[in-house]
């Protein structure tokens, strides 16, 4: 009985490709999907000169397709423009708009990549996926719970994104890279030969070209013929004072320094975003601290859901270094109180809250 | 793994005797067609025989035929070149909206430079349109129509002679793309009453880059290539001259074959589509009712998705195919289904069977089986498409 099919993501970096080589090495049989998220001749304003690293583009498309020759594997490209613009990029810019802070890589993991790719790679018989993910996968020996741990380069550990997957999609799943360093697998890349062994790494937010998250918003409000909802409003200081004028909220994020064009002898940190009054309030760097808040729609990945307080290192952005907290169940099991050890610095409405114990990824939510 | 391919309509496999003719051409006749001495002549010669068969498969004179590069070229040079010879102040094509991008993308160039205005008319359900539409389009200043003659993703048969006869009657040329009506219906030029015609070479056994514009005596065309005096100042550039022999040789066996082709593959396509209509329920065939090709099956299924199905059943070695494809290789709904008033839902969930020499009756109880497999597969995950 030959091994069930594994569709492996490609992406057309050297992360998936890599991935999809270990695969093949190992004489697991695999087909190759690229994801077709979104349509690149839109939003022309925003094309950067022989830009390369922007999602989708045609030759990430080619590198993919010239990986799967390589390896003799058959390989398609599937269309999830209309998924990815609905569950992704819509929330996304509604999110912004709304005074938050969004990590569409998360909402793509849980709702395109280990939801929808799931189901494409079922229909087309592969009853398991494999993602270039730097994380790794593991079972409890007691309880037998799939649990993810952090990739051995931490540098690259990808589980803060992946805090929203669930037992069923984790059963489906695989990371081949997640007991490797990025030098390693650059190394395999080349060692397998493939075309793709020196391409540079890709950028953080794949469909916002150069990071510009906000001419991002401008040019998608304007394609759709919706004036800009970033109009003008004040920045404002802790006790209402206006201190000058501002082009849009949703230009602003938490802990943000530059940009801010206002003079004065200490710098001004935004500490808050508030879109029905289109004030961005603005404070000292020590006004940025909190010790506490709420997380939504907790997921727990490698645990039981706890009844008491559990003890957890929690990470509140991609960068941040895990701090020490209690993480308190409330009545609502799908929310969680985050209490620090230590105030942290910026803890940003509309981010994760990841939860770990070590290695392990106990779990996440949203930070409310 | 044994390959089936039921994709004829995307493009076609060169045939035997067209690998002949071709590799012959390419073997013996290297002359320049345009040269003076005696082997530029011998490759004139085999350029002129050659537009002789495909003159014989359209039955029109030969000095009627332009070679050109293929599909695309042709029906570029059919609606630019009629347009930008014509030097009224307003100018107005008549179109319809499921045309091959050929022809749209043609017509969006001409009202995006400012050169004509352009009405598309909608097809009815069935995917017909009706030859009062084109009237109802008419205005003073229309210089053209341009109407295919079988649609690449239906198979449906337009009205062609109702229509030529309007356009007879305003005075305004007819453009038809006959690029997948050749070969697999009886093509007459003269009776169907168009003034140009579009075929290539690559949907009837010869190979990609070459095909044939029919131009009838009177017709004028601005060039929109610009070079030598090849082709009667209509084509510049040097011949194909294997292409054409390829292009003829194939026409040549579609004129002696047409007829007898034709009934073989539609006694092999209805058995394709009774055998999935009665195993498969939630089946509709898209373009049902209208006159269609012979070898044309267009299908929805219900709760399906089209792009898994294509690529399931080409795992298991049916190449057929669904939509159209975008620049990136991944599956758009079609323009044609979303022409005849499908949802993008209903063209995403639909397939297209287009068959061809190679075909049997084996090979289609095999696709039917593989179907039946593989709807049956994607309608138990079905439920979890409910998000969609």
């Amino acid at each position: 009985m030959p091994e069930d099919l594994v569709a492996v993501a490609m992406s057309g970096g050297v992360d998936s490709s890599a991935a999809a080589g270990l695969l093949h090495r190992r004489g697991v049989p695999i087909v190759g999907l690229t994801m077709q998220l979104w349509n690149q001749r839109r939003l022309p304003e925003l094309a950067v000169d022989g830009a390369s690293g922007r999602c989708c583009s045609i030759e990430d498309v080619y590198d993919a397709r010239a990986v799967a020759q390589h390896l003799g594997i058959p390989y398609y490209v599937v269309n999830f423009e209309k998924g990815f613009e609905d569950q992704v990029v819509k929330p996304f810019v509604d999110e912004y708009l709304a005074g938050r802070t969004p990590i569409p890589c998360t909402l793509c993991n849980n709702f395109i990549k280990f939801d929808r790719f799931l189901e494409m790679a079922a229909g087309v018989g592969a009853s398991r996926i494999a993602t270039g993910h730097y994380a790794r996968l593991g079972v409890d020996e007691k309880t037998g719970r799939l649990q993810m741990r952090r990739s051995v380069d931490t540098a690259r550990d990808q589980t803060y994104f992946l805090f929203g997957l669930t037992q069923e999609q984790l059963a489906r799943s695989e990371f081949p890279l997640g007991e490797f360093t990025k030098p390693r697998v650059r190394e395999m890349a080349r060692e397998m030969g493939l075309p793709v062994a020196e391409k540079g790494d890709s950028q953080e937010i794949c469909f916002v070209p150069n990071g510009d998250y906000a001419a991002f918003i401008d040019a998608y409000f304007r394609e759709r013929g919706i004036a800009p909802a970033g109009s003008r409003g004040e920045i404002v200081d802790t006790d209402g004072r206006v201190l000058g004028e501002h082009a849009g909220v949703h230009r602003f994020t938490v802990g943000q320094r530059k940009g801010l064009g206002i003079a004065a002898r200490e710098p001004f940190y935004v500490i808050a975003t508030e879109p029905a009054s289109r004030r961005v309030v603005v404070g000292r760097n020590e006004e940025l601290l909190r010790a506490r808040f709420v997380a939504g729609q907790v997921n727990w990945v490698s645990i039981e859901p706890p009844a008491t307080p559990r003890r957890a290192l929690v990470r509140i952005r991609n960068k941040h270094v895990p701090a020490p907290a209690m993480v308190h169940p409330t009545a609502d099991p799908r929310r969680a109180e985050v209490r620090f050890d230590e105030p942290q610095r910026a803890v940003t409405p509309g981010q994760g809250a990841v939860f770990y114990d070590g290695d392990l990824v106990l779990g996440g939510g949203w930070i409310e | 793994m044994e390959r089936y391919y039921f994709d004829h309509n995307a493009t076609t496999p060169v045939s035997p005797e067209v690998m002949e003719a071709f590799a012959g051409a390419l073997a013996e006749v290297y002359g320049n067609a345009s040269s003076v001495h005696r082997i530029g002549q011998a490759a004139r010669q085999k350029l002129e025989e050659a537009r002789a068969q495909v003159a014989a498969l359209l039955n029109c004179e030969r000095k009627e035929i332009v070679f050109v590069s293929g599909g695309t070229e042709a029906d570029n040079l059919a609606v630019l070149g009629v347009v930008r010879h014509n030097r009224q102040a307003r100018r107005h094509v008549i179109t319809t909206a499921i045309e091959h991008p050929a022809v749209l993308g043609a017509c969006a160039q001409l009202e995006q430079e400012g050169t004509a205005e352009v009405t598309r008319v909608q097809p009815d359900a069935g995917g017909v349109v009706d030859p009062d539409e084109i009237r109802r389009a008419l205005r003073p200043d229309t210089v053209l129509i341009s109407v295919m003659h079988t649609n690449n993703e239906l198979g449906t048969v337009q009205p062609l002679e109702a229509i030529a006869a309007i356009a007879r009657e305003a005075g305004v040329l007819l453009h038809s793309d006959g690029v997948q009506a050749a070969g697999k219906v009886p093509v007459d030029v003269k009776a169907l009453g168009v003034d140009l015609y579009s075929i290539t070479g690559h949907k009837i056994y010869a190979p990609k880059g070459v095909g044939a514009l029919y131009v009838r005596s009177g017709v004028s065309l601005a060039p929109i290539l610009h070079g030598g005096h090849h082709e009667r100042d209509r084509r510049p550039g040097t011949e194909n001259v294997p292409g054409a022999v390829a292009l003829g040789r194939a026409a040549a066996w579609a004129t002696e074959h047409v007829a007898a082709e034709s009934a073989r593959l539609s006694v092999l396509r209805d058995r394709l589509e009774r055998g999935i209509l009665d195993r498969v329920p939630g089946v509709r065939v898209n373009g049902d009712g209208a006159p269609r090709t012979a070898n044309t099956c267009n299908l929805r299924f219900d709760g399906v998705d089209g792009e898994a199905m294509v690529i399931a059943l080409d795992l298991k070695g049916f190449a057929v195919s669904a939509g159209s494809a975008c620049s990136s290789g991944a599956t758009e709904p079609s323009h044609v289904l979303i022409g005849i008033g499908l949802t993008p839902q209903e063209a995403r969930s639909s397939l297209r069977f287009s068959l061809g020499r190679a075909n049997t009756a084996a090979q289609v109880d095999a696709l039917v089986e593989a179907i039946v497999a593989a709807a049956a597969h994607l309608r138990r995950l079905s439920p979890a498409y409910s998000h969609a």
